[in-house]
């Protein structure tokens, strides 16, 4: 994964729009939050091969960004997110890593199922 | 340390093994006795992509699988299988189903000694799942022909509840192969292991208590 070019996302988040696509959605803090620090709240969702089809998306801010995809009955939207790479399987590989590397958020766009 | 006609060790991540007892495991190997490794995750949902990332969600659980064999043979594990269960799913996939592999697994190796997490004192979803699905099958079996049990415990509540490990292993002969298993495991520990030559160099004494000292507590049923 590389910092995130936002031409380029935008264009394979282009590429996807108006095609049947697999979605893997993540949010985390890690599993060892609370552990570290009792005040914290320790939060987190996580989606895997959610089959989604959308009208258009768009990659906004100055980095961190954020993706929306307004579907068709829906949304679907991810922020800070910062990191990203289009990978041999053609898949849309989205990341935002927090200051010390650690991912945070993760959002990818697939045309064929996540293993 | 005793010495064990089998040991079988269940954990659910790669590099739970060398956090808790890869010192321990190694000497179990260098007196011949044979270890079987059961990790049911590949740890796919690792938060640590290297930094810079040289890894991605989707290429993570390939890399980490690399580096638990990497580990086992570090360690000389010869008896590594992988479960082919998701990280951070293991305290939703349907209970007996996980019973029964553990059960299994038992009856087809006969082990002497168990390790595994402690229930309750083990923080991670996926540590507290796996090791209520051990007890369970041990719980199963005769009192008189169980297994022994063999818990890690790290909850901030453990000492407070559990009192002092009952099970404490000087792994100092085997030192340098739990070194080896921690940095098999690069792309969780690349950043933990920077400065651990500085640290065996100055003697640092909370440190080689830490790394030397494995600690277990016996399952009280």
């Amino acid at each position: 994964m590389k910092p995130i070019d936002r031409t380029e996302v935008q264009n394979a988040i282009d590429s996807f729009a108006g095609k049947d696509v697999y979605l893997h959605l993540e949010t985390t803090n890690g599993a060892y939050a609370t552990h570290v620090d009792e005040a914290f709240f320790s939060a987190g969702a996580y989606i895997r091969n959610a089959f989604i089809q959308y009208e258009h998306g768009k990659i906004v801010g100055d980095g961190p960004y954020r993706i929306g995809l307004k579907l068709n009955i829906g949304w679907v939207y991810a922020e800070g997110v910062n990191h990203f790479e289009v990978d041999e399987q053609g898949r849309l590989l989205v990341a935002g890593l927090d200051y010390s590397g650690k991912l945070a958020v993760s959002m990818q766009l697939s045309p064929t199922p996540f293993e | 340390m005793e010495k064990e006609r089998h040991v079988l060790v269940i954990f659910p991540h790669p590099d739970d093994e060398a956090f808790s007892v890869s010192g321990t495991l190694a000497i179990h190997r260098e007196a011949g006795t044979p270890v079987t490794y059961l990790c049911l995750t590949l740890g796919e949902m690792g938060r640590n992509l290297g930094n810079p990332p040289f890894a991605t969600r989707e290429s993570l659980p390939k890399i980490r699988k690399k580096e638990l064999i990497d580990a086992a043979n570090a360690i000389g594990i010869e008896d590594l299988r992988m479960l082919g269960l998701r990280d951070k799913t293991i305290e939703f996939e349907d209970d007996e189903k996980l019973t029964g592999i553990f059960t299994d697994a038992i009856n087809e190796l006969n082990p002497s000694l168990i390790i595994t997490f402690y229930p309750g004192y083990s923080v991670h979803p996926d540590h507290e799942a796996t090791a209520r699905a051990v007890v369970r099958a041990v719980e199963r079996i005769e009192k008189n022909e169980r297994p022994k049990l063999h818990c890690v415990a790290f909850s901030n509540n453990c000492i407070e509840e559990l009192g002092q490990p009952d099970i404490i292993h000087d792994i100092t002969a085997a030192e340098k192969k739990k070194v080896a298993a921690f940095t098999a495991h690069r792309s969780q520990t690349e950043a933990m292991v920077l400065d651990w030559k500085e640290k065996f160099e100055n003697q640092d004494a909370d440190f080689l208590e830490w790394i030397r000292k494995e600690r277990l507590w016996t399952y009280k049923f």
